[in-house]
């Protein structure tokens, strides 16, 4: 097959199978675009696959996000967190996503900053929002949120009124006038 | 002014107080006919402002037209879109950097006491007054330019009121309120 031509997204999917069968541990599809679930261990060989791959070249790495199951069932993904790595193939025009499960218990994940750029601030603005610890990013600061916030406001069971922001918020007043 | 000058009985030039007055007023009329705002785009309502300084409602006309990019060299701070958490501190220190007289407007429900954010929204401050004295509120979602226009007239006649000698006025350092 030449390269720089579209796969489709059931290519792409048995790919990843043939190639990491073990660390796959579910597949769906929502809008038109397939996914892969895979084991947190072995994120950073299958992403490294991906880029590297001469027909796949996900070169470029649209977008980490994370989902929150706190109160949903899912059933190829028990874990709370799945964290997303939105890929884009710039030569061949395809996209894909996958997933890694990460426990509530130990929010870990290896970094993919050294694969593709756009990790940092993704994986900040994901650290930032949902607490989840991305090793091997060299600045895992927060980005959004102020350097002593407290708590992960995306996460499900974070307080809709907030966590007292208002109350506590550090008031300045007009001096006598 | 002209009325002023006309009136006056040339003995009482030599009065200090005469003198004074009217010198104050043109320095004010000349203030309050060039307030230059600072550059102060938070979000949505910014949209609002720039319309209020294209062509169509022409914010030039008043002498607000230069938009500064440096608080150094302006007026007034247009305090137009949404405070968070994180910029709050640098709304604090631009108002600082600003030289006196200095006067504030509070541009939309957001800046006024949090919007559409008052109730749930982690990051947003519930009102810049609690960051910066506050002169002019102009509420809306966004409001219409011409209430734009109406809050710069109330601080054309903030600066008609200032006076010469007090200039430091608001510079009293704004005490730190602890709430209980
Ligand atoms: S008041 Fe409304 S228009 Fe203005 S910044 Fe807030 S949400 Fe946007």
């Amino acid at each position: 097959m030449p390269p720089n031509q579209a796969l489709s997204q059931e290519e792409i999917v048995q790919r990843i199978k043939d190639r990491f069968g073990n660390a796959v541990t579910g597949a769906g599809a929502h809008g038109g675009q397939s996914h892969v679930v895979v084991k947190r261990e072995e994120i950073i060989p299958i992403l490294t696959f991906l880029k590297n791959d001469r027909e796949l070249q996900f070169d470029f790495l649209a977008d980490v996000t994370i989902v929150d199951h706190l109160y949903l069932e899912v059933p190829d993904l028990p874990e709370r967190f799945a964290v997303v790595y939105s890929l884009a193939s710039m030569g061949c025009g395809h996209r894909f996503r996958v997933k890694a499960a990460v426990p509530e218990s130990d929010p870990r994940l290896d970094s993919a900053c050294a694969l593709w750029k756009a990790a940092l601030w993704g994986e900040r603005e994901a650290h930032d929002m949902f607490g989840i610890e991305f090793t091997g990013n060299p600045d895992l600061r927060r980005l959004l949120m102020p350097a002593d916030y407290n708590g992960f406001p995306l996460r499900k069971d974070y307080p809709l009124r907030g966590r007292g922001e208002r109350e506590s918020f550090q008031q300045y007043r007009r001096g006598a006038d | 002014m002209g009325n002023v000058l006309e009136n006056l009985n040339p003995d009482s030039f030599t009065k200090d107080t005469v003198f004074i007055n009217s010198l104050e007023n043109l320095i004010n009329l000349t203030r309050a006919n060039s307030v230059w705002p600072l550059t102060f785009g938070l979000a949505c309502c910014a949209i609002e402002m720039m319309a209020t300084g294209a062509s169509k409602y022409d914010i030039d006309r008043f002498g607000s037209g230069p938009f500064r990019a440096t608080p150094r060299q302006a007026d007034l701070m247009i305090v137009a879109g949404t405070v968070t958490h994180k910029m709050a501190p640098r709304v604090k220190r631009l108002y600082d950097m600003m030289p006196e007289p200095k006067y504030v407007l509070a541009m939309g429900g957001c800046v006024i006491r949090g919007g559409p954010y008052v109730k749930y929204g982690y990051h947003v401050v519930k009102g810049v007054d609690l960051i910066v004295p506050v002169d002019v509120y102009v509420p809306g979602c966004p409001p219409r330019p011409e209430a734009l226009l109406e809050g710069i007239f109330k601080i054309q006649k903030l600066m008609m009121r200032e006076k010469i000698g007090d200039r430091a006025r608001k510079s009293t350092k704004p005490e730190v309120y602890q709430p209980a």
